[in-house]
């Protein structure tokens, strides 16, 4: 397979049928901003997506699209196979579709197991609904010691979380359900080497246990360590999609290089000497 | 009434366990700071020290006939002021629960007195009024995107008008008698157990119900919550309605002690010290934290330095003088002992 040529020619056709998501010939517009132009897309059961992208490449708005929050233009989405309309990102948690945000969504003054459940709290039953803390407790332990996450306790406020256990508590709360697939917006954003690796390890487990999942970052050396295959987002078109297996990190930066030239060529792009505005 | 006021703060009844000389140090010591760490910790300790200060002071503080009178000052605030932790931990405000305190009860006198339903019903119909002028505040707030603060004060002024028109300004006589008025509030202690069933049903269901759950949520991350599922907009509506029955239910029983319903007061005072009660035991304004417990031992600090300056004779003229400044110390004691606790207790930690 080589690297697929400009406006949008990733071959939806290479979609397997087995996919578990499917993006089809999504478009999507700001007003006169064209955000996504055609876009296809697709991962496999089991898959761990990474999806790279300069600032305003039209990352978000993609995450935003799969996840519910936006609806597109034109295109379409398929599920198993089916096609499906999300209306809100609810619509699409109960499709199986779940999202870490970058702000996490977390309540930092309920405690980790609370977060956990946030939404979907479990009750002691009666018309009172008070809240079956102990079984919450137990069942949020056991389930964070499964997927390898450390935390003080499952009592502790997230509020005295690390940015890196913050972040493990919340793709442990939209795994916690069954979900198909999982999307990561730039899990890594603003972490420590330290707190990065926990991170890596969690999605690392996660995919061991046959987890779907799009990571979506700037930083394509971290996704290389995560993934099974990349696609890389420029301009709102999708211009790379390849297995990590048949490229190299060397690769992939010739390749963004080489993009970014041919930008600078075309006077898209200033030169950081500034000499290309001439 | 400090009694009344820590069967309502139950877990901080208990006491640190006196340590035996020699092994017990460890365990009493994480006790203590166990019990250091939680927030109404600090305000309650304020209210024993004014406790013990007005029972020093003056002869006439710590007797049954005051406990009485300061029971029956703190009820309302109480109840009120508990209800108001729960709207403010929502992230909200509602500047109009005095007014409903004080307009509710006109509801039963015309109904009760002038058109002669029976009394039960027409403190029901009067309760689902409160609801629905608590929905009033919950939509207008969360449809329209207003800051509750100003949406309450336009109701606050609005249902103040509705009072003054009316009851054409005139104060009116609302006298229970026999069992049922007694139990609403002729007798001495009937206030302050019927604000006691207010503080302790609103907290359970702030602090142990899935309702309480998402209250917490929607003040501390109210986009969070959203995503996670959380009804955001339908709790802070379910909120308003709360505090609205509880203000004209705390009211209800309040005019049934004093037989006589005011138009000429706004309830703007009660408010205040509700809100005052609340912030004190430390609920943030900032929403996503609150606690029921603390607001009610807040109304306690309040009733004893209310009653206590009062006892003490302040004159007239300094009286509010002097309670405002009191105040502010009291909510400084509140804040510089809990900071002092958490840094002693994050070194202990380290």
């Amino acid at each position: 397979m080589s690297v697929t040529e400009h406006a949008g020619a990733a071959p939806a056709q290479s979609a397997p049928a087995d996919s578990v998501l499917r993006v089809e010939h999504v478009s999507k517009t700001f007003g006169a901003v064209v955000a996504l132009r055609d876009v296809n897309l697709y991962v496999k059961p089991g898959e761990v997506l990474g999806l790279v992208g300069d600032n305003g490449a039209g990352k978000s708005t993609l995450c935003k699209i799969i996840c519910g929050f936006h609806q597109p233009d034109s295109g379409r989405i398929l599920v198993e196979g089916k096609e499906v309309h999300f209306r809100s990102v609810q619509d699409a948690r109960r499709h199986g579709i779940d999202t870490v945000y970058q702000d996490l969504a977390l309540v930092p003054q309920l405690p980790i197991y609370a977060n956990l459940y946030l939404g979907r709290e479990e009750t002691l039953g009666g018309p009172l609904r008070l809240l079956a803390r102990s079984r919450m407790r137990r069942v949020a332990e056991d389930y964070l010691r499964a997927i390898k996450v450390q935390v003080p306790s499952v009592n502790a406020d997230v509020e005295t979380l690390s940015g890196g256990q913050r972040q493990a508590v919340a793709v442990a709360r939209a795994t916690r359900s069954q979900v198909k697939v999982l999307l990561l917006d730039e899990p890594l954003a603003a972490m420590g080497a330290r707190e990065s690796a926990l991170i890596i390890d969690l999605i690392k487990d996660l995919a061991a246990k046959g987890q779907s999942m799009i990571v979506i970052d700037h930083n394509y050396t971290h996704l290389f360590q995560l993934c099974d295959r990349l696609a890389i987002l420029q301009e709102g078109v999708i211009t790379f999609d390849r297995l990590v297996a048949d490229t190299s990190l060397h690769e992939l930066t010739e390749y963004m290089v080489s993009e970014y030239r041919r930008q600078v060529d075309t006077g898209r792009v200033e030169r950081a000497d500034g000499s290309g505005r001439h | 009434m400090v009694k009344s006021a820590t069967t309502a703060a139950g877990p901080l009844e208990a006491p640190p366990t006196p340590a035996p000389p020699t092994a017990g140090w460890v365990s009493a010591g994480r006790q203590l700071r166990r019990i250091m760490e939680r927030r109404e910790i600090a305000i309650f300790l304020v209210a024993i020290l004014l406790f013990l200060y007005f029972s020093i002071s003056t002869t006439a503080f710590a007797t049954y006939d005051n406990f009485v009178t300061l029971t029956q000052f703190l009820a309302p605030i109480a109840a009120i002021g508990a209800a108001e932790a729960v709207v403010l931990t929502t992230g909200e405000v509602d500047l109009s629960s005095g007014t409903a305190f004080i307009f509710f009860p006109f509801v039963v006198y015309y109904l009760w007195a002038n058109a002669g339903v029976p009394l039960v019903l027409a403190i029901l119909i009067s309760l689902v009024c409160a609801a629905g002028f608590g929905l009033i505040n919950g939509l207008l707030t969360t449809l329209l995107n207003l800051p509750s603060f100003v949406t309450t004060l336009g109701t606050l002024f609005a249902l103040d008008g509705v009072m003054l028109v009316t009851s054409n300004g005139v104060q009116e006589t609302l006298s229970f008698s026999g069992t049922g008025g007694s139990i609403l509030g002729g007798y001495s202690w009937s206030e302050i157990l019927w604000a006691l069933v207010c503080v302790v049903a609103i907290y359970y269901w702030l602090h142990h119900s899935r309702f309480g759950s998402h209250v917490v949520a929607t003040g501390g991350n109210l986009v969070g919550a959203a995503e996670a599922g959380v009804p955001v907009r339908r709790v802070k509506i379910w909120c308003f309605v709360m505090i609205a029955v509880v203000s004209a239910f705390i009211g209800i029983i309040d005019a049934a002690r004093i037989t006589t319903l005011d138009p000429g007061n706004d309830g703007t005072q009660e408010m205040f010290y509700a809100i005052a009660a609340a912030i004190i035991g430390g609920t943030a304004m900032t929403g996503g934290r609150g606690t029921i417990i603390g607001a009610a031992v807040g109304s306690v600090v309040l009733g004893i330095l209310f009653d206590g300056l009062y006892i003490k004779g302040i004159n007239a003229y300094y009286f509010q003088l002097v309670l405002g400044i009191a105040i502010l110390g009291a909510m400084i004691a509140n804040v510089q002992l809990r900071r002092a606790a958490v840094r002693r207790w994050k070194s202990i930690r380290r």
